[in-house]
């Protein structure tokens, strides 16, 4: 671990200036990706501005009858909240698929979503990885892709985004609300928030230098039947092989969103029109233009195979 | 003692102590975290500096310069240990590479430096600060592709045959002939390998985690050129080993060279992410099996052969052992060959040769039974054999799998099972039970062990067995209790001190059986003494704290009056081993689910029966069963190091990639022990009980997704991939 300063944070908006004026500044929240990564210096800030004192942990109805979600609120809260489990159930799901109960507890909503990718080459410092060291290289190109994404991808990297609460956020269109650091604030979809790693995958949001998450909001509840399915290869503690965000109307329309495929949470609202007709067809739309190596060309079946579950857990559950 | 003929009855037999599941005597230190680990001697070590280990970043070439300057700039630091530094450094006898890598390196992660600073921070920081230039060589890498080049090897029995196979398998009714395969494994136990040394003078004190303590002994002195006699190495608890722990590593040589340069106590664990490569693993197998039989379902053809890899120098995995001993059948032959490659050293993990071996055979026994539309039981039962069929002249010791298989069958709902494959479906799933045959050696060696009689009555062993979870405290202290006549309390256990005399150790299933037979000889020799003393006469019986012969009856203690009384002797052992075929057997019965439409396996329940000798505490032998049952379901799903065969290295070297079972994989565990005790191995009546538990867990689950599935997977682990193109259509769900 590198060496860094530390303060706690006063407000939203001190926090964000701070970070935006201190050299090599980053936000702390659980510290549940951030400290494993500074551990073996994959990440390396000089300082650190805790946020876990602001007030920012609550969970409180919009006007519009959607809830908002604050950034540091933990996972296990979000998870167990009345209303999430009544209007948002793909949501409580997903975080209750997530990592083990005691990381839960000290994750939170805003750390969630800016979790960093598990590519193991990431984590070998010995091995050239573009998004840890931009210009070295992508050890996964060539080697084990087990994990890895098969849409949205780049010749400079094909590392899978992790998180699966992400997931559920972006079937229910959430906004992600944030303050900059000259102190004004913007709310942007869930669906902007991440980048696809083109050229720069070290460049991961489209977050500005400072810029702190201070809420996710969800918009009214969608109604229908809700299912996150998550396949892996234990029953617990493990990330996703393909994760299927699955909210179904009664007439069989509805939207879909995809995890362990893609650099970020994967959707298309044009493809998913097809959900009531053609169920394949929103798969063949969100995986169009993959690009799979032998090892992982499965998650192109996996990924139908789930959907198609998913579809028929929902009718069951009706 | 000299164990060479078969055992007749003797104290153990009265089993007031012995046999019974006491708790383990060392759990109160466990569960108030009082037993003190080799990273936790803070007693006897007050201000250790910390060592960091540094793992080559490059599977195969050379250092061309290593730039140690920023390092040692760095806040705390007190030393850097490298190959340049280290002066004159020899090989462990039980090393393949060297553990203090360069300027060659052998494998990805071999150690190349230690940096020792104040702290494990300041330590780990600065090894970041290594700056190593490599000049890379070609490798290999891949099993399938040395395959060809593979030899065979040097060591052991590579080759056996018996009758005419071609012959018998040419003329064959019924054939199978198919190939399997079992990945790269990580023992990936809980306390990775971790030391604290200190030099007091020219002796090194060190603490490390090591099943066996001589070994040890043996190999840290041989490695770093000091005799024997300035070594003494403790090793008092042990987070879990698997094997991995039977040799000297990094941890302990660079705590005792990191201690030499500092001038200071140092202590060394090894990151987890580094044990992976810089450790050893059970390496990949290929194995081809023939099986020839008549259509009534006897076997007349067998045949198994095996390749593995290792760097230059290394070993097979013999997974054709059990092939040679577990069925029937006239004309047989069997293989070892070995290729080099350039991965991490591969050994010994729990059950070597007969874990992978199974995971093969018996499948192939499963595909042959249903070939010949038998019922797989019966299948084996039919090719049961009470003899070494490669030497019909020595018999089984005690030979009874076809008890395991029936008792088992009876208890798991066998009867039920409908054997058609993909017949039965519960919901979204589809529902299979499998079962194969576990079979495991029985080793025995000798062990050796000091007992002492206290004044105020307390027995206390010594010996320098190792107890690497499995409970070897306790069934020590029940083997002393059971001789002296004393409850449980009245004994004390001290283990793992090269002070001690040499045990067995832990490795191979023979500790338990071994280290306890050894304490018998020194307890036997402790009595006598006992008697001498009392001046007592006749046959002594010694119950209760009180000794009897004669028509008197004295209190034990009375013995030790003047003095406190101390024997010690060791159990060797004669040639039973070699007129005698011993081993252990079993059955496994697993039921599973698979998702019809992702292939996802879950374990729906499992149940092993075991006849393996005498069980000395029906207790902790159930937590090793329970707990190879456990390992055997990793096996089976998910357990697999990925080889880079670009960069050559197994990738998934944390323990996020490396997927070992977690709670919600494991659900209803059985265990049946059949009531046995077996003569011929030791006066303890007992064999070994913790590898035959994993042994065939791995094709039972196989076999069982078979059975759900129809679909026959033959490269472990059985990942949801290689079944999705053939399960049913999903819209079917
Ligand atoms: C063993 C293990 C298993 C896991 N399994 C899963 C899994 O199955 N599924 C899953 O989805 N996740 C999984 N996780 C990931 C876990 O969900 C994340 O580590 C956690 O959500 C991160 O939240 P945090 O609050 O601890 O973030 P931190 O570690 O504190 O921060 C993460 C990043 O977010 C930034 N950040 C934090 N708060 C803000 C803010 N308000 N504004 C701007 N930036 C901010 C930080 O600077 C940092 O870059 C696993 C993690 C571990 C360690
Ligand atoms: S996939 Fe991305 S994260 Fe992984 S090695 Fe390549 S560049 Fe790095």
């Amino acid at each position: 671990m590198k060496p860094f300063t530390y303060e706690r944070a006063t407000s939203t908006a001190q926090a964000a200036a701070r970070a935006a004026s201190v050299p090599g500044a980053k936000f702390v929240a659980g510290g549940t990706n951030l400290l494993d990564l500074m551990k073996i210096e994959i990440e390396t800030p000089a300082h650190l501005i805790d946020v876990n004192g602001l007030d920012l942990a609550k969970i409180e109805p919009t006007p519009d009858g959607g809830l908002r979600v604050g950034a540091l609120v933990r996972n296990t809260d979000l998870a167990a909240d009345a209303r999430v489990r009544r209007d948002y159930p793909v949501l409580a799901r997903a975080l209750l698929a997530g990592a083990s109960p005691q990381l839960r507890n000290r994750a939170t909503t805003a750390g969630n979503l800016l979790q960093r990718t598990r590519c193991p080459y990431f984590y070998d410092p010995d091995q050239p990885c573009n998004k840890r060291e931009p210009g070295s290289g992508c050890a996964a190109l060539a080697g084990y892709r087990r994990m890895h994404a098969i849409v949205g991808t780049s010749d400079a990297c094909i590392a899978a985004h992790p998180s699966d609460m992400a997931v559920a956020m972006r079937v229910l269109d959430a906004q992600v609300e944030t303050i900059r650091a000259d102190g004004t604030t913007r709310s942007l979809p869930l669906a902007d928030l991440h980048r696809l790693p083109g050229s720069t995958p070290h460049l991961e949001t489209t977050l500005d230098a400072g810029e702190l998450v201070t809420a996710v909001v969800l918009p009214p509840p969608p109604g229908g039947v809700h299912v996150y399915r998550k396949v892996r290869d234990r029953a617990s503690y493990a990330f996703a092989l393909v994760s299927v965000a699955l909210v179904r109307q009664a007439d069989g329309s509805g939207r879909v969103a995809l995890g362990g495929v893609a650099p970020k949470p994967w959707r298309s609202e044009e493809a998913e029109r097809a959900l009531a007709s053609d169920p394949q067809a929103v798969v063949d739309g969100l995986l169009k233009d993959a690009r799979t190596s032998p090892d992982n060309a499965f998650k192109l079946t996996l990924a139908r195979r789930t959907l198609d579950a998913a579809i028929a857990d929902a009718r069951s559950s009706r | 003692m000299k164990f060479d003929t078969p055992a007749t009855k003797n104290p153990i037999d009265r089993l007031a102590v012995v046999g019974q599941p006491v708790d383990r005597i060392d759990g109160p230190l466990k569960t108030t975290g009082t037993a003190r680990y080799a990273y936790e001697h803070h007693d006897a070590v007050a201000h250790p500096a910390y060592g960091y280990v540094v793992g080559a970043g490059i599977a195969k070439g050379t250092i061309r310069s290593m730039d140690l300057a920023d390092a040692k700039a760095s806040p705390g630091v007190l030393a850097i240990v490298t190959a340049d530094n280290a002066g004159p450094l020899g090989k462990g006898d039980k090393n393949t590479a060297l553990l203090l890598g360069g300027p060659k390196i052998e494998h990805y992660h071999q150690a190349i430096a230690l940096v020792v600073a104040e702290s494990f921070e300041q330590a780990r920081s600065a090894a970041r600060r290594i700056h190593v230039d490599y000049a890379r060589e070609p490798g290999a890498f891949d099993l399938a592709r040395a395959r060809d080049s593979a030899v065979k090897p040097g060591t052991g029995k590579p080759d056996s045959a018996v009758g005419d196979f071609d012959g018998a398998f040419a003329a064959a009714a019924v054939k199978l002939d198919a190939t399997y395969t079992t990945p790269d494994q990580s023992h990936a136990m809980m306390e990775p390998h971790a030391s604290t040394a200190l030099w007091d003078g020219d002796k090194l004190v060190i603490w490390t985690s090591n099943q066996m303590v001589a070994w040890g002994v043996a190999d840290v002195a041989k490695t770093l050129g000091i005799p024997k006699e300035k070594v003494h190495l403790m090793s008092p608890f042990i987070g879990g080993g698997f094997g991995g722990k039977l040799f000297v590593r990094a941890d302990a040589i660079l705590a005792a060279l990191g201690a030499r340069a500092a001038k200071r106590p140092v202590k060394v664990a090894l990151p987890r992410p580094l044990m992976f490569n810089n450790t050893t693993h059970r390496p990949a197998t290929i194995q081809r099996i023939r099986l020839g039989a008549t259509r009534e379902g006897k076997l007349t053809a067998i045949a198994h052969e095996s390749w593995s890899g290792d760097l230059p120098g290394g070993k097979p995995e013999t997974a054709v052992d059990q092939t040679r001993l577990l069925y029937a059948g006239a004309n047989r032959m069997t293989a070892l060959r070995l290729a080099e490659l350039d991965l991490a050293e591969a050994n010994a993990m729990r059950a070597p040769g007969e874990a992978p071996g199974l995971m093969a055979l018996e499948i192939a026994i499963d595909e042959m039974a249903q070939k010949l539309g038998i019922d797989p039981i019966q299948f084996r039962i039919a090719n049961d054999t009470q003899v070494d069929p490669e030497h019909p002249e020595r018999p089984f010791s005690k030979r009874r799998l076809i008890d395991c298989l029936n008792v088992g069958a009876e208890k798991f709902g066998w009867k039920a099972r409908n054997p058609r494959p993909a017949s039965t479906r519960d919901g979204r799933w589809l529902a299979g039970l499998g079962v194969a045959a576990a079979f495991r050696n029985n080793l025995v060696t000798k062990s050796g062990a000091r007992v002492r009689l206290g004044k105020d009555g307390i027995v206390t062993v010594e010996t320098d067995m190792t107890d690497i979870g499995t409970g070897s405290y306790t069934i020590i202290a029940q083997t002393a209790a059971e001789m002296m006549g004393v409850p449980l309390h009245r004994v004390v256990v001290r283990l793992g001190d090269s002070d001690y005399p040499v045990s067995s150790g832990s490795g191979g299933q023979w500790g338990g059986n071994s280290s306890t037979a050894g304490v018998y000889a020194a307890c036997t020799k402790l009595r006598e003494a006992v008697v001498a003393k009392l001046g007592l006469a006749g046959e002594a019986e010694f119950v209760d704290g009180r000794v009897r012969a004669g028509g008197r009856d004295v209190a034990l203690a009375d013995a030790a009056k003047g003095g406190e009384l101390v024997a010690e002797d060791a159990m060797e052992y004669g040639d039973l081993a070699e007129r005698y075929q011993q081993s252990t057997f079993g059955a496994h019965f697993v039921e599973v689910r698979v998702d019809a439409a992702t292939g996802e396996t879950r374990v729906k329940r499992m149940l092993a029966v075991c006849a393996a000798g005498r069980i000395l505490n029906p207790k902790t032998a159930r937590s090793q069963v329970i707990g190879a049952m456990t390992m055997g379901v990793g096996a089976a799903l998910s357990e697999h190091l990925v080889v880079d065969r670009n960069a050559g290295f197994f990738v998934n070297h944390d323990l996020a990639g490396y997927e070992v079972p977690v709670h919600a994989d494991i659900p209803h565990l059985d265990v049946v022990f059949l009531d046995e005790t077996d003569p011929m191995s030791s006066p303890m009546k007992a064999k070994g009980i913790a590898e035959l538990g994993i042994c065939g867990v791995a094709a039972a689950v196989a076999n069982a997704i078979h059975h759900a599935t129809g679909i026959r997977v033959r490269d472990y682990p059985i990942t949801l991939d290689k079944l999705l193109d053939r399960l049913p259509p999903s819209t079917d769900a």
